[in-house]
């Protein structure tokens, strides 16, 4: 089938009917997912497609709506919970982090937690500082999660099909200034496999590692180094556990130069993982030191400009990127 | 007929209007583009919350929900204020931090507002604890939605408020929906005062259509909490609108709204002033157009309201005084710039 246009919503819905339509033990679970066709579109029309047993709307519940879907797993289902804002974590952690996390473990494998949990984070719309933040690193840091951040329309698509396939659980994390935007849906043609880094861009002079919301500003960063000169190579790394790092650190140890761009804040954010293996793995090849480009360490002000400025903008990756490679200060450098 | 007789109602009468207005210039300001984005949940329907705020002393304590802004209305907060924060202006009440869910006036008793379901709640069972042991005499009282009595956070708060005899009330405004999901599709009980019961609370259902009996009914539940019997109110409302601006509730049919819409509290206070004489139609009328004005020219305050200075973003991470967070561009500067 020919690549169509679509949307990352639409594409993701898209990703739901074809798994449940192929198998028959997927189902989806959690607050306003059904009538309502979820608080950001995606699972809209799914209740008529499949019935009240396959898309259940629940109690606003966090904590059981999760702990629920892991007893699913457990018993020969494959529940796609959706957990409405990433921000609500905290309300599921201990199902999170202690049961479906370690299930498999500390049993001794004997049992798998197959299930994905599906959510949102990030800024764009004045939702305040209960629901904007980017907590991936809350989850990175568990083992036994795989983490994945799709930032296009194809990969919308194709990492939750392969999420649905995985055996293990998976935290599924969009963000919600991407449900609108538009790319291509290749339903025969993933942008790589699972747990593989895709190069977005290509080129010579600096490295920007990154993923989610944040490739877009990267790439329009990129565009406009490219006029001064400036050829900026960017990897989306797609998947941030399983994490390939042979591509960054290959494209590194070409460009001499990286910058790990995140919007979710620095101190102990995945950036700092990031930063760190390339370090490590780069140290004799890089010119300069890593740099990262993150969130400030503040919770997210509701008033839009603080909100825009709270997070990198693609002025600002770019700004850095022109210091980092041509010495050329910005205007508000100290 | 309540206690405080038809002077009272009258009082109830106007506090109601001014939320009603207010939510309605929130809805004016957002159609010219002025809000902070589109969160913004009305309180339209659920005006009868005045009583409980009228039952409430001045010490008292309490928390809101992301449909708070009546009830800080109530509480006698700055309209102004209000939709500066509403517009993330620099003087609203969260210097434009907040946004129209985490309005709060901690002057008012306010310990937070809250646009986690449920995350305010168990904060009352702290606040009853610590006024006992300093010996005051307030209660606390934890305002949430019917939606917000599904989560579990509500039943450990419950029961400790229960256990320990604390001066506490749990106000559950039951306007009958969570987002797209009626009551009844989210529990299996919809009698919400029953599980309070069965947690040993002084559980009670009011009317929220008429706001003489919620008066009257919380000066008892509260009477009771401040001397040691915490209680539960979940008053019966509609949500008249949709759950935030941008919904237009297509979950559920024209009938059901406008029935539901007649469980109205302003405009059965409105029947009641007149047909007990207290008032007529024309003094209330320029009761309503005096509101009018001061809602409108909150409006007005808010949109000339300056926005915050980048640099604010910094501010009240950690108390003043303290290492505060370090901005972005200082860490950059560090390493790319002359200094280095
Ligand atoms: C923990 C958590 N879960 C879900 C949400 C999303 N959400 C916001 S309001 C709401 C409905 C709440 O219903 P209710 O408690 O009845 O309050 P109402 O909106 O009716 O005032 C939901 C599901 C949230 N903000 N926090
Ligand atoms: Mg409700």
């Amino acid at each position: 089938m020919a690549a169509i246009e679509t949307t990352y919503r639409d594409a993701l819905r898209q990703a739901l009917i074809d798994a449940m339509t192929e198998d028959a033990s997927i189902f989806v679970m959690g607050e306003e997912v059904g009538r309502y066709g979820g608080a950001y579109g995606v699972t809209k029309g799914l209740l008529e497609m499949f019935g009240e047993n396959r898309v259940v709307d629940t109690p606003i519940a966090e904590a059981g709506i999760i702990g629920a879907a892991i007893g699913a797993a457990m018993t020969g289902s494959r529940p796609v919970a959706e957990l409405m804002y990433i921000d609500f974590a905290g309300l599921t952690m201990d199902q999170v982090a202690n049961q479906a996390a370690k299930s498999r473990y500390m049993f001794g494998g004997q049992i798998g937690v197959p299930m994905v949990l599906r959510t949102q984070g990030g800024t764009g719309r004045s939702a305040a500082a209960q629901h904007s933040q980017s907590l991936e690193a809350w989850f990175t840091l568990i083992p036994g999660l795989r983490v994945v951040m799709p930032a296009t329309v194809n990969d919308a698509y194709h990492l939750l099909r392969m999420a649905l396939k995985h055996p293990d659980p998976v935290i599924f994390i969009e963000h919600k200034a991407l449900y609108v935007r538009k790319g291509e849906l290749d339903v025969d043609n993933p942008d790589g496999a699972w747990g593989k880094s895709a190069i977005r861009r290509e080129g010579t002079d600096v490295t920007i590692v990154t993923y989610s919301k944040m490739v877009f500003e990267s790439l329009a960063a990129a565009e406009a180094l490219a006029g001064h000169g400036v050829s900026a190579e960017v990897i989306d790394i797609r998947c941030l556990n399983p994490l390939d790092d042979e591509t960054f650190i290959t494209s590194v140890m070409k460009t001499g130069r990286a910058m790990v761009v995140t919007e979710a804040v620095m101190t102990s954010g995945f950036a700092a993982e990031l930063s760190a293996r390339i370090s490590e793995r780069c140290f004799d090849f890089l010119e300069e030191p890593v740099v990262r480009v993150t969130g400030e360490d503040i919770p997210i002000p509701v008033s839009p400009a603080l909100e825009r400025g709270a997070v990198p903008s693609a002025q600002l990756i770019a700004e850095t990127g022109l210091w980092l490679v041509k010495r050329i200060a910005p205007s508000w450098a100290a | 007929m309540t206690k405080g007789g038809n002077r009272l109602l009258l009082d109830l009468y106007r506090t109601m209007r001014r939320i009603r207005t207010f939510e309605e210039r929130v809805n004016e300001l957002f159609v010219r583009g002025q809000t902070a984005g589109s969160m913004l949940h009305m309180s339209i329907g659920e005006e009868a919350i005045s009583g409980v705020c009228r039952a409430m002393e001045q010490s008292d304590s309490f928390t809101t929900h992301h449909r708070g802004h009546g009830i800080f209305i109530a509480r006698g907060a700055d309209p102004n204020r209000m939709m500066s924060e509403i517009a993330g202006k620099a003087d609203g009440y969260c210097s434009g931090k907040g946004g129209s869910m985490h309005i709060a006036d901690m002057g008012l008793g306010a310990l937070g507002a809250n646009a986690i379901v449920g995350g305010g709640i168990p904060h009352v069972v702290g606040a009853g604890l610590s006024y006992r042991n300093r010996g005051l005499k307030n209660v606390s009282v934890a305002f949430f939605g019917d939606g917000a009595s599904q989560q579990g956070i509500l039943y450990e708060a419950m029961n400790m408020a229960a256990l320990w005899k604390l001066p506490v009330v749990f106000c559950c405004i039951n306007n009958q929906y969570g987002m797209g999901t009626r009551i009844d599709r989210a529990a299996a009980n919809t009698n919400l005062h029953e599980r309070a019961i069965a947690c040993g609370l002084n559980g009670v259902a009011v009317d929220g259509g008429d706001v003489e009996e919620v008066h009257e009914m919380s000066e008892r539940v509260l009477d009771s909490a401040r001397n040691g019997r915490p209680g539960f109110i979940a008053m019966t409302c509609y949500r008249h609108f949709g759950h935030a601006r941008l919904d237009k509730s297509p979950y559920r049919d024209e009938a059901e709204e406008l029935e539901g819409r007649k469980r109205d509290a302003v405009l059965n206070a409105r029947a009641k002033l007149i047909e007990r004489q207290t008032s007529d139609a024309a003094s209330l009328d320029s009761m309503d157009d005096e509101v009018a004005k001061e809602m409108n020219a909150a409006v007005e305050h808010a949109i000339a309201a300056v926005p915050p200075g980048q640099d604010s973003m910094f501010r009240d991470v950690f108390a003043m005084g303290e290492p505060q967070p370090r901005p972005l561009r200082q860490h950059l500067s560090s390493i790319l710039g002359e200094a280095r």
